[in-house]
């Protein structure tokens, strides 16, 4: 798959419309990774004028920033905003919500002021303006999947139309968990706690969460952020459906019904 | 001798009026403790926010069949204290239905409507009583509840049945007076009223002494409960009645998934990536980063706290509190409530604030703080724009930058930050190998 480098397309004197800010889970987690290429995939398709930053992306701060650690978000986001400025970045799409957050809410403050696109808006976009067409009788067709909102994206940014006009578009049908929208339940990576082991409880926020999307009765649990998949994709393991349901981002979803 | 009633109510409203201000004098100096935040921007949208969410109680709707109950509450409250001028100033001008003259006709139609809720407050607060011990409506029923604040919830409930009952004890006794023809009742017939008209009845036995000792003991009861009630709430959990209203048209305006940015730090590290700009040395001590007490956190923080009525609808939607953690952003919230009425006491006593505690580990612990998600269910949920995760996120900032205490998969992930730039342990020349991956 070929996508291309931002350093590489200004020194060929190229300004792609968008920077794709593919972010540290899209970039080195497995599971991620083959959301990061639906992703590619589709703007490849629509012939997007687009650049990632590869090597020179950095994390954006989001989880240092919320453990506690702001001398090291602003570290990040110091190196981030001087690199964003330096390219004279206009547009940045990314396909996770915690770096849209930081990009969107919390760098304009800081220097860095950009119009952040999340992919689900951008999806909705494309299909609205007839970019993306889905094909006849895809393999989402009549199917039933249930939208797991992620916090970020929801409540964080008020973005919760855009991801569900995607599964829609599919022909497929759309059920909605008892907590959704804005009462939408954290899938439990938020704050930091992708990366450490949960507090002490009698359950875990993950397991449940897919109970809940379980409970729909659904084939496909459709979300928006790399975190919460990872998190309900374990939650499908260790209550061992994943033969009967899948995990999947809206980008996965579009990218293969093209 | 005839001035005796008016000089003693005269006195009793002076008593409860400086009591009053001076609780609330000294609530407001503490939460002056609280660092600066300006939040007086767009003085449009606040007073938007005053009138949809603490007038209009926009977020109690989303649970409409509750939301209309509280309403009835409320409503009936703001309106029945139009009816508590009138009994003001007949205390203080030794008159009776001082109103009825000016208002003629309406007054039996003001009256009636304030009879009317005066039952549906009664109807209501029972209907309360019966959600909050007889039905397994989790949020009641958490341990965060256990002790005082059931207890406080159950009194104010009570005393709101008691002040309404005379009320209405009030009125019916007076239409019987007046029917008997017994001065002064009798020079201001009002007629019967709607809802005390059904009480008639039962106390048409009694004479007219004892009719006379009903009415004037309801009168007195009734003013003087309504003046304890109001020096109550401002030592209770019932404050939100006055304090939703500063606290609506002071809540943050920006995006809820924005953290407060430390300007501190900021400099700082502008300084280590460029010294050449650190020109000024400034001579101020070195901040303190986050906070482990409430003189850290920001006054609106502990205006949250004193507005906090412990209905629970934050740990009711709080992943954590849902699944068990020791986290309860309710308890965040009554714990800071806590450590505010202790530094309070203090500075009554003329005491320092220092008594060698903390907020943090003394009332809040880190386990508490570490289980958070940051997901702002429990800020999207309160009715009365109260935020538990901005004080959570500013003492995991004081754990972190001060103590240098945090669990060690985080000090691992700080590590993969600061070397890799990502949280995970790979290097930043594999960030666009995903591209090759099959």
């Amino acid at each position: 798959m070929q996508v291309p480098l931002l350093s590489e397309e200004i020194a060929k004197g190229n300004h792609p419309e968008f920077l794709f800010w593919v972010g540290c889970a899209g970039s080195f987690d497995q599971r991620a990774q083959s959301i990061t290429k639906a992703f590619a995939l589709i703007l490849n398709k629509i012939g997007c004028s687009y650049a990632i930053l590869g090597s020179e992306e950095m994390c954006t701060g989001d989880p240092v920033r919320r453990a506690g650690n702001e001398f090291m978000f602003q570290m990040m986001a110091y190196q981030n905003i001087q690199l964003l400025n330096a390219y004279q970045v206009k547009k940045i799409i990314t396909t996770c919500p915690h770096c849209f957050n930081t990009l969107k809410n919390e760098y304009p403050e800081l220097g860095g002021s950009y119009e952040v696109i999340h992919h689900a808006t951008l999806l909705q976009q494309l299909l609205d303006e007839g970019k993306i067409v889905i094909k006849e009788g895809g393999q989402y067709k009549g199917k039933k999947i249930t939208y797991h909102d992620s916090c970020y994206l929801g409540r964080s940014n008020g973005i919760y139309e855009a991801p569900r006009k995607v599964i829609e578009s599919l022909d497929a049908s759309l059920v909605e968990m008892k907590r959704c929208r804005s009462n939408g339940l954290c899938c439990g990576a938020g704050g930091a706690q992708m990366f450490k082991e949960e507090e002490k409880g009698n359950r875990r926020i993950n397991w449940e969460r897919t109970e809940e999307a379980l409970h729909t009765g659904a084939e496909i649990i459709a979300g928006a952020c790399p975190f919460c998949n990872t998190m309900l994709t374990d939650g499908i393991k260790g209550k061992e459906k994943e033969n009967q349901v899948l995990v999947k981002d809206i980008a996965e979803l579009i990218a293969e019904s093209l | 001798m005839t001035h005796l009633p008016q000089i003693l109510f005269s006195i009793l409203l002076l008593v409860a009026g400086f009591v009053f201000y001076k609780r609330f004098s000294a609530i407001v100096q503490v939460i002056q403790l609280g660092r600066e935040e300006q939040l007086n921007d767009q003085p449009r949208e606040r007073w938007k926010n005053v009138l949809l969410l603490a007038l209009g109680q926009k977020k109690m709707f989303k649970n409409p069949l509750v939301a209309i109950l509280h309403l009835i509450i409320y409503v009936g409250f703001i309106i029945i204290n139009i009816e508590l001028l009138e009994i003001v100033l007949d205390g203080v001008s030794g008159n009776h239905r001082l109103f009825l003259p000016v208002l003629g006709s309406f007054y039996r139609l003001f009256i009636n409507s304030f009879e009317c809720l005066a039952l549906g407050v009664i109807v209501v607060c029972i209907i309360f009583l019966i959600r909050r011990y007889a039905l397994p409506i989790w949020r009641f029923r958490h341990s965060d509840l256990k002790g005082w604040p059931s207890l406080d919830a159950t009194i104010i409930l009570c005393a709101e049945i008691v002040l309404m009952s005379l009320f209405l004890l009030m009125n019916a006794s007076d239409t019987l007076l007046q029917n008997l023809d017994i001065e002064p009742y009798a020079y201001h017939k009002t007629g019967a009223f709607l809802v005390s008209s059904l009480i008639v009845p039962i106390l048409s036995a009694f004479s007219v002494e004892t009719l006379t000792a009903i009415e004037r003991f309801s009168w007195w009861a009734h003013i003087t409960g309504i003046l304890l009630f109001l020096n109550y709430l401002s030592r209770s959990k019932h404050l939100h009645i006055l304090l939703a209203f500063p606290n609506a048209y002071f809540s943050r305006l920006t995006p809820v998934g924005k953290m407060k940015n430390m300007p501190d730090v900021q400099r700082e590290v502008i300084y280590a990536f460029q010294p050449e700009l650190a020109t000024e040395q400034s001579s101020a001590p070195p901040p303190k980063f986050g906070a482990a007490d409430i003189g850290d956190l920001s006054w609106k923080n502990l205006l949250d706290a004193y507005s906090c009525t412990e209905c629970g609808r934050c740990s009711a939607a709080c992943p954590a509190t849902q699944t068990g953690k020791q986290l309860s952003p309710r308890r965040i919230m009554m714990a800071t409530r806590d450590r505010c009425e202790s530094i309070g006491e203090r500075i009554s006593k003329g005491l320092t604030t220092d008594d060698g505690k903390y907020l943090l580990h003394d009332y809040i612990s880190e386990e508490e703080l570490r289980a958070c998600t940051t997901c702002n269910a429990c800020v999207e949920e309160c009715p009365v724009s109260i935020s538990p995760l901005d004080i959570i996120v500013q003492m995991r900032r004081y754990l972190i930058m001060e103590k240098s205490s945090a669990p060690q998969e985080w000090t691992m992930m700080f590590g993969n930050v600061e070397n890799n730039f990502a949280p995970w342990k790979f290097s930043p020349e594999q960030r666009a190998d995903w591209m090759n991956h099959s």
